[in-house]
């Protein structure tokens, strides 16, 4: 039952996919300043929210688990913190592009650049801790989680102060008629694609969790070496 | 009361084990001096139009860096003394609350990075002639401030990963992001320093005490759960 859902949300991202292809480059009008170029917005916007959304589920989750101690919980954050790692490096281009077009710059040490790369550093750390600190590293990674978190408000406070070249956020609810059928239908499609992802990979980590788990029962026990 | 007795209690002992051996606190200082060196070496020049304003703008740089991978040496070393010889069951064991004895160790890491930044300040006023005494009180605070901040931040992580494997490659990849609000609080503050802008001085003097009070408040919820055995 469970499975066939799964599988019946993959099948309709494959068809929304295709759907906003199409809203994008057919229905939605050619951007009066940006031509072609604003096009990637749709998927950088969706993306940055996805981005946003994972960190949010890797602090809660971590905070749950130094809680709670309940390996769901780890599980929960190590799906999402390598999820932030991969929406912020698809942040990063596509924003790195759209500054190309926008500003002919590709780098701007504006707030939310730099509060989003950052952030994404501060994920890549997560994702190497879990990764090499070896035994004991989720306690540890969740630790950085909640850092992470608490980091969130100081980071973009702090360089805030600087001159801001990106866009307000106002952008998006000033979306006209079929530019915003595009934009709302691509953040809809890539939030199912994010939470597919982070089941998918949730239950990786639940496997890998359960194997150790027996492994040392059975080296207790004395059933391997 | 108590509490602040089996504070002082824990730093005076990190404190004590330092100073007769003196083996983190010489190379924190010989590092610190010699990064400062190196920065000159790349980043100054001549400048056409007076070199002080080229001073205002990288000394900062020059100092909070110095400071801040010197006491990546440190902190790293106060937990591998525990760990080696195995002495931090000990301590979670002693009737100390967990919140003190992290207080502690964060307080011994602050007086460490306290005695090289007196190495430090001093080098770069004499190095570059930069008036980081021009405003005593506004500077003390910076100071304070940001080495609490790196020492609260620090010793949560580096007892963090003090039972792991990678733990000296891991701590600064984990460390620097987190504490990059701080550094850029740190770098600014200063330069207002330098330059006389007491307005922006006191924005991020208010800003790092911002800081500081939630990671405190952050560290002393996660310190607990992350180090027991």
């Amino acid at each position: 039952m469970k499975r066939g859902i799964y599988l019946a949300a993959a099948a309709a991202c494959i068809v929304g996919i295709a759907g906003t292809l199409y809203l994008i480059f057919y229905r939605a009008p050619i951007d009066r300043l940006l031509l072609f170029n604003q096009k990637i917005f749709y998927y950088h916007v969706a993306n940055a929210w996805m981005l946003g959304a994972a960190i949010i589920t890797c602090g809660v989750s971590s905070l749950l688990y130094l809680r709670t101690r309940q390996g769901r919980h780890d599980d929960l954050a190590r799906a999402a913190g390598e999820l932030a790692v991969l929406y912020g490096a698809i942040v990063l281009v596509t924003g790195s592009i759209w500054g190309k077009a926008a500003w002919d710059i590709w780098w701007d040490w504006d707030a939310r650049l730099t509060t989003s790369l950052l952030l994404w550093m501060t994920m890549v750390g997560y994702v190497l801790v879990r990764q090499y600190g070896g035994p004991g590293s989720e306690r540890m990674a969740a630790g950085l989680g909640v850092f992470a978190t608490v980091n969130i408000p100081l980071v973009y406070f702090s360089v805030k102060i600087w001159r801001t070249l990106h866009p307000q956020t106002s952008v998006v609810p000033g979306l006209q008629g079929s530019m915003r059928a595009a934009m709302w239908s691509s953040v809809a499609l890539f939030a199912v694609l994010y939470v597919l992802f982070l089941l998918a990979r949730m239950r990786v980590a639940q496997g890998e969790r359960r194997l150790s788990e027996l492994r040392e029962q059975a080296l207790d026990a004395g059933l391997i070496e | 009361m108590d509490f602040l007795r089996h504070v002082t209690t824990i730093a005076w002992k990190d404190l004590r084990v330092e100073l007769r051996s003196r083996e983190i606190l010489f190379n924190m200082a010989f590092f610190a001096a010699m990064v400062v060196i190196l920065f000159s070496f790349a980043f100054l020049k001549e400048g056409k139009d007076g070199a002080m304003v080229v001073v205002a703008e990288v000394a900062p740089g020059f100092l909070w860096i110095a400071v801040l991978f010197s006491a990546t040496l440190g902190m790293a070393r106060a937990f591998d003394r525990e760990r080696e010889s195995d002495t931090m069951r000990g301590l979670l064991i002693s009737p100390a609350p967990r919140a003190a004895l992290f207080l502690g160790k964060a307080a011994g890491l602050f007086v460490l990075m306290a005695m090289v930044e007196a190495v430090v300040v001093p080098l770069i006023w004499f190095f570059f002639a930069a008036p980081l005494f021009a405003e005593p009180v506004a500077m003390t605070a910076i100071i304070v401030l940001t080495t609490a901040g790196v020492a609260v931040v620090g010793s949560v992580f580096a007892a963090m990963l003090m039972r792991t494997r990678a733990r000296d490659v891991l701590l600064p990849v984990i460390l620097y992001p987190i504490l990059v609000p701080l550094f850029i609080a740190a770098i600014k503050g200063t330069s207002g320093v330098l330059v006389g802008e007491t307005e922006q001085t006191w924005f991020w003097i208010r800003f790092l005490l911002v800081y500081d009070s939630s990671f405190v408040v952050a560290a002393l919820w996660t310190f607990e759960s992350v180090v027991i055995e």
